[in-house]
């Protein structure tokens, strides 16, 4: 996995990049073969710089209009629960491990994020587990996550407003 | 059923049917998302397109203009706006702070879509959309027109309604769900799987 993509998509979420920059989660993820780091922080407090780890590159920024490109080069996207980075990063066809933030409170975005997992999309863990889960993954046994299908919408709001 | 366009709005004169949407948005990230993907799908019939989001909210607009402008391109054109209104509630706000936002929010949402005088009022989500239902809703109960509520529960509830689903599952006229284990909760919904 050489190239691995971080994203908090438009919340903080400190706890997952502080962990993911420690020794043992840089050791890990060269376990796995990673030799790029690229983190999206969003509003978070910490922005990594460049050149702060020299086991890794590290590439750190905190929006972008789009991610799309990053989700393409990544050979791992590490995900907040949000909906959009799961969709988007599933919709790309690229192996997914979702980080929960524990510390959200009524946090109903462990209910799309479980709901994967269950259906085999997705691997997850928090941030407290993510060393462990870095090195114990295996993507191996997940489903392939077809897209959604905004046609059946379109076609039946056509019928009911007698659209032709 | 037939659909009765407001005349004001219309600019081009087309042999189709027109119904003119007012698309609320909900807070910026994935909703602006989700609502995008169900537009993408819908006919050239639905237009124009009043997007209405949140003041504070830049995000959206610039994915909504990125949006209607590939539509563009590909011929599939219409007309669309812009509209802003207060935000109603923020996560985590207290309740009594939003109920004074949600009034607040209210006081625009009624003489816009009073203004607009859509068709129908598209939403997926928290944020602008109660109060704007709210505002189409009276539309129809002062006899002036009957505004078709159309909700659409983001993706990413699964096992709960959002608040804003709560509210609505009741007052709209088409309410959608995106998980069976939603339309087991809630039989009044549409479930048509994953729609975005």
């Amino acid at each position: 996995m050489k190239t691995v993509f971080v994203t908090v998509g438009t919340t903080s979420f400190d706890e997952l990049i502080e962990r993911i920059t420690t020794p043992e989660a840089v050791q890990a993820l060269k376990g796995r073969g990673c030799q790029q780091l690229v983190l999206q922080v969003g509003r978070g407090s910490i922005l990594p710089e460049s050149d702060s780890c020299y086991e890794l590159g590290i590439n750190a920024f905190r929006f972008k209009d789009s991610i799309a490109e990053d989700i393409k080069c990544a050979d791992l996207v590490i995900s907040h629960a949000g909906a959009g980075s799961c969709l988007e990063t599933l919709g790309a066809g690229k192996p997914l491990l979702v980080v929960v933030n524990d510390k959200l409170m009524d946090n109903h975005q462990l209910e799309l994020a479980n709901r994967l997992y269950k259906d085999s999309h997705l691997l997850y863990c928090t941030p407290s587990t993510l060393v462990e889960t870095l090195k114990t993954m295996d993507f191996s046994v997940l489903s392939p996550f077809l897209p959604g299908q905004p046609k059946h919408f379109a076609d039946f709001l056509d019928r009911a407003l007698g659209i032709q | 059923m037939h659909m009765s366009f407001p005349s004001n709005i219309f600019i081009l004169k087309l042999p189709v049917q027109h119904s003119s949407c007012l698309i609320t948005k909900g807070k910026p990230g994935g909703h602006t998302t989700e609502i995008l993907r169900l537009m993408e799908s819908l006919s050239l019939s639905y237009s124009p397109r009043h997007y209405v989001i949140a003041d504070t909210d830049k995000m959206s607009e610039d994915k909504i203009r990125t949006f209607e402008r590939s539509k563009k391109n590909t011929g599939s054109e219409g007309q669309f706006t812009l509209q802003r209104i207060p935000r109603s509630r923020e996560v985590r706000q207290s309740w009594s702070s939003s109920v004074v936002s949600t009034l607040n929010a209210l006081l625009y949402a009624v003489p816009l879509v009073f203004r607009l005088s859509p068709d129908m009022v598209l939403c997926n989500g928290p944020g602008t959309c109660v109060p704007l239902c709210a505002a189409g809703l009276l539309l129809g109960l002062v006899g002036l027109k009957k505004v078709l509520i159309v909700y659409v529960e983001s993706i990413c509830r699964v096992e709960s309604l959002s608040l804003s689903g709560k509210i609505l599952y009741r007052l709209s006229d088409y309410f959608f769900v995106q998980w069976s284990s939603l339309k087991d909760k809630y039989p009044k919904s549409i479930y048509l799987g994953r729609i975005v």
